[in-house]
C-alpha cells in the first residue's frame, strides 16, 4: 500500500502511548486514576502532557475515587477519561452504573488481564467482555469499543471520547497487556477539528431546560454546573428534570430512553472488520489482539486457496448481530478464539441460534496469546 | 403563588419536591437552613454553589436547594465533589454527608481529600446511626448504645470525626450541635471562606430511630441533651477528668493556613506554560 506520508509523523508508539495520545487528540482535559498494571502508562503520560495544556490530572485514593472524580469533572463541563485493568475495572462498576443513569459522559480505559481476581497482572486476557456489558446493576445498555493495533487505540480512543460526548454515557475502551505494551510503527493521523465532537449546549432557558428530556432521537442537549442552569443530577430513577421518582410511568421512560438512545443508533455505533468474508465458507470471529493471529492464519489459508475469511468487531457493545448474521449468511462453520472461558462464543451461539453453523472454540486463560498456528490447525480441522 | 418572606425561600425548590423526607425531629432541616443562612450572609450566587452529597437521610438535603445538586453514591460524595472542584476551582463546593456516609463507606475518601487540602466545605450531619435504612450502628453510635444491628449494646468504640480528619490533615476543622443553630450557620460561613479542607461536624438528632432505640426522648428532649453535653472549646478543656464523662466539646478545633490543592495545581500549570522569551 503506497503512502504519501512524511516519515515525520511515523513513530514508534506502545498501545497504551497511543490511548494517552488519542485522548489528547480528542480534548480530554481531566483524568483521574489509581495506578494498576497494565495501564499504568496510560496516567503516567496524561500526568505529565495534561497540565501543559491546562487541563488536569489527578491520582486518586483509589478507582472508586477515580470514576466517581471523573463523573464530577464531566458535569462541570471537562471531557473525561480514566484507565484502569480488571480488579480495577470491578471496583469502578457502581461508579459506571452511575455515569450511565445521570447520561454523564465519560470513559473508562481497560487494559485486561489475567483473572479472576488480582489473578495475572502482566499477562493479557479478554476475559472482561462480559464484565464491560453487564458489570453494574441494572440493565443500563453500554457502549464498548476493543482495538487490535496500535494506530487503532489511538483512533478509538478519539472514537470513544465522541462517543461519550454524543450518547452522554460511559464508554468502555478495553485493550489487553499485549496490545498496552507492545509497539508499533504508527503513523499519526492530523486529527480535523471537525472530527472531534463535544455535547450539545441548550439554548432554552433554564425555567424550561430539561436535563433528560423525552425525544425521539434521545440525543439532547446538556447543561453543565455553572452555567445558570442549576440542575439536580441523583443515581435515583429520576424525572426528565432529574429529580428522583418513584413513579413507574416516569421510570420507565427513563428506563426506556437509557436502551433506545443505544439501539436507535446502531449503525452509527456497531464497526465491523471484514477481511475476505465476500466468499468464505470457513470464518474466524476474534476481537482486539487475538485477531491479529487470526488474520494471519486467514491470510495462510487463503494462501492455500482456502475459502476463509475473519470478522472483527471493533465495537464490542452493542454486540453487531445483524451484520454477523449477513456476513455469516453463506458459512458453515466459525473459528473462535479468545482469552476468555467463552465469553464471544456464548454472544455468538445466541446470534447464530437460528442458523446451521458450527462452532469451533479455541479458548486461553493461561496468560499466553492464541498463535496463528493454532488458528490454522482449528482451519484445517474444521474443513474435514 | 404567596411571595416567599424568609430568607431560605429564597434559596429552596418550590413545586414537587416538597414535602422532604425527613421525620418528625429530625435535625436535617436546622442543617440546612444554617448552610442556606451562611451562603445567604457570604452573597454567593447559587450558579457558584455546588451541593454534593451521597447516601442516607442528610444526603437527600441537595434536592431541596436551587444550587449546582449531586446526589452521588453512598460513601463518593467527596471523590465527586474533587472532580468538579478540580475542573471548576471557582465554585463554591459544599459537601453534605452523614456520619455512616463520610467515616465508615466514604473513610478512606474523607482523609485524602483532608491530606491534599482542597477547598472544600465538608458538613457532616452525625446523628450517630444509619436513619435510611432503618438504623444500623455506625462508626459514631456510641459504645454500648443500642441499633437496629447491635441489640445487645454497641461494642465498637467510636470515630471522632474532627480528631481524624485534624490527624489527616484538614486545615479547618469545627464542630456543633443542632441546637446551637446560630454557631453552627458562623461555623459553615466559616469553613466556606476558608480556603483549604474544611470540616464542620454538627451532631444532630435522630429521635424516631436513633432516640427510640435509646429511650433518648422526643426531638426536643434531644435538643435539651444536646445542650447540656456540648461544652465550648475553651471550658471543655478545663474539665477536670471527672466531668468530661459524657461531655463533648465544640467550637472550632483547627483552623491554619496551608497551600491548597487547585491553587498548587495552577501553579504547576502555570510553571509549564511556555514563557516570553522561549522558543
Amino acid at each position: 500500500m503506497a503512502k504519501k506520508t512524511t516519515k515525520k509523523n511515523v513513530v514508534l508508539m506502545q498501545g497504551n502511548e497511543a490511548v494517552a495520545r488519542g485522548a489528547l487528540a480528542a480534548g480530554v482535559n481531566f483524568f483521574a486514576g489509581y495506578p494498576i498494571t497494565p495501564s499504568t502508562e496510560v496516567a503516567e503520560i496524561l500526568s505529565v502532557e495534561l497540565p501543559k495544556i491546562g487541563g488536569t490530572f489527578i491520582q486518586m485514593e483509589d478507582e472508586i475515587a477515580s470514576i466517581a472524580a471523573i463523573i464530577g469533572g464531566s458535569l462541570a463541563g471537562a471531557k473525561t477519561m480514566t484507565a484502569t485493568s480488571g480488579p480495577g475495572f470491578s471496583l469502578m462498576q457502581e461508579g459506571i452504573g452511575y455515569a450511565k443513569i445521570t447520561e454523564t459522559p465519560c470513559v473508562v480505559v481497560n487494559v485486561m488481564r489475567g483473572g479472576p481476581s488480582t489473578g495475572l497482572p502482566t499477562k493479557p486476557s479478554q476475559s472482561d467482555i462480559m464484565q464491560a456489558r453487564w458489570g453494574s446493576h441494572g440493565d443500563a445498555p453500554a457502549i464498548v469499543l476493543y482495538p487490535n493495533s496500535v494506530l487503532e487505540s489511538y483512533e478509538l480512543t478519539i472514537r470513544a471520547v465522541n462517543l461519550a460526548e454524543k450518547y452522554r454515557t460511559c464508554v468502555v475502551l478495553l485493550s489487553d497487556e499485549v496490545l498496552g505494551h507492545m509497539r508499533e510503527a504508527v503513523d499519526i493521523p492530523e486529527i480535523n477539528e471537525s472530527k472531534l465532537i463535544k455535547r450539545i449546549k441548550p439554548t432554552t432557558p433554564p425555567e424550561w431546560y430539561q436535563h433528560y428530556p423525552d425525544n425521539a432521537k434521545y440525543i439532547s442537549p446538556v447543561a453543565s454546573f455553572g452555567e445558570g442552569y442549576r440542575f439536580h443530577v441523583t443515581g435515583l430513577t429520576h424525572d426528565s428534570k432529574g429529580f428522583p421518582t418513584n413513579r413507574s410511568d416516569e421510570a420507565q421512560i427513563q428506563n426506556e430512553r437509557l436502551k433506545k438512545k443505544i439501539t436507535h443508533h446502531l449503525d452509527d455505533l456497531v464497526q465491523v472488520e471484514d477481511y475476505l468474508m465476500e466468499d468464505a465458507r470457513v470464518a474466524v470471529f476474534a476481537v482486539g489482539i487475538t485477531s491479529r493471529a487470526a488474520k494471519e492464519a486467514v491470510r495462510s489459508a487463503r494462501s492455500r486457496n482456502r475459502k476463509v475469511g475473519m470478522l472483527r468487531p471493533l465495537t464490542i457493545w452493542p454486540f453487531p448481530d445483524n451484520v454477523i448474521r449477513e456476513k455469516f449468511k453463506n458459512v458453515k462453520a466459525v473459528v473462535v478464539p479468545e482469552l476468555s472461558e467463552g465469553q464471544l462464543l456464548n454472544e455468538l451461539k445466541r446470534v447464530l441460534r437460528k442458523m446451521n453453523i458450527k462452532l469451533y472454540p479455541i479458548q486461553k486463560t493461561n496468560g499466553e496469546l492464541i498463535t496463528p498456528d493454532e488458528i490454522t490447525q482449528a482451519i484445517k480441522e474444521v474443513r474435514k | 403563588m404567596k411571595i416567599p418572606q424568609k430568607t431560605v425561600h429564597k434559596f429552596l425548590r418550590h413545586g414537587k419536591k416538597f414535602p422532604h423526607v425527613w421525620c418528625p425531629g429530625c435535625s436535617n432541616g436546622i442543617v440546612l437552613g444554617a448552610i442556606i443562612r451562611a451562603v445567604d450572609e457570604l452573597g454567593y450566587e447559587k450558579d457558584d454553589m455546588a451541593m454534593v452529597s451521597g447516601i442516607g437521610c442528610s444526603s437527600r438535603m441537595p434536592v431541596y436547594v436551587d444550587f449546582n445538586t449531586l446526589h452521588t453514591l453512598h460513601g463518593r460524595a467527596i471523590p465527586f465533589a474533587t472532580g468538579l472542584k478540580m475542573v471548576k476551582p471557582k465554585m463554591n463546593v459544599c459537601v453534605v454527608t452523614g456520619d455512616g456516609d463520610s467515616s465508615a463507606i466514604g473513610g478512606n475518601h474523607l482523609i485524602h481529600a483532608a491530606r491534599r487540602n482542597i477547598d472544600l466545605t465538608v458538613i457532616v450531619v452525625n446523628n450517630n446511626i444509619y436513619g435510611m435504612t432503618g438504623g444500623q450502628y455506625s462508626p459514631t453510635t456510641p459504645t454500648g448504645a443500642k441499633a437496629t444491628t447491635t441489640q445487645y449494646g454497641n461494642i465498637d468504640p467510636v470515630f471522632d470525626l474532627c480528631k481524624l480528619v485534624e490527624g489527616a490533615g484538614a486545615t479547618f476543622v469545627a464542630r456543633t450541635t443542632a441546637y446551637h443553630v446560630v454557631e453552627a450557620q458562623s461555623l459553615i460561613k466559616q469553613a466556606f471562606e476558608h480556603k483549604g479542607f474544611s470540616l464542620v461536624e454538627i451532631v444532630s438528632a435522630c429521635p424516631v430511630i436513633y432516640g427510640r432505640l435509646n429511650k433518648k426522648g422526643t426531638g426536643p428532649q434531644m435538643m435539651q441533651e444536646m445542650k447540656e453535653r456540648a461544652i465550648p472549646l475553651k471550658a471543655f478543656e478545663k474539665l477536670p477528668a471527672d466531668k468530661l464523662e459524657d461531655k463533648y466539646s465544640r467550637g472550632i478545633m483547627v483552623n491554619i493556613d496551608k497551600p491548597e490543592y487547585t491553587a498548587q495545581y495552577q501553579k504547576l500549570i502555570d510553571s509549564l506554560q511556555p514563557k516570553e522569551g522561549d522558543k
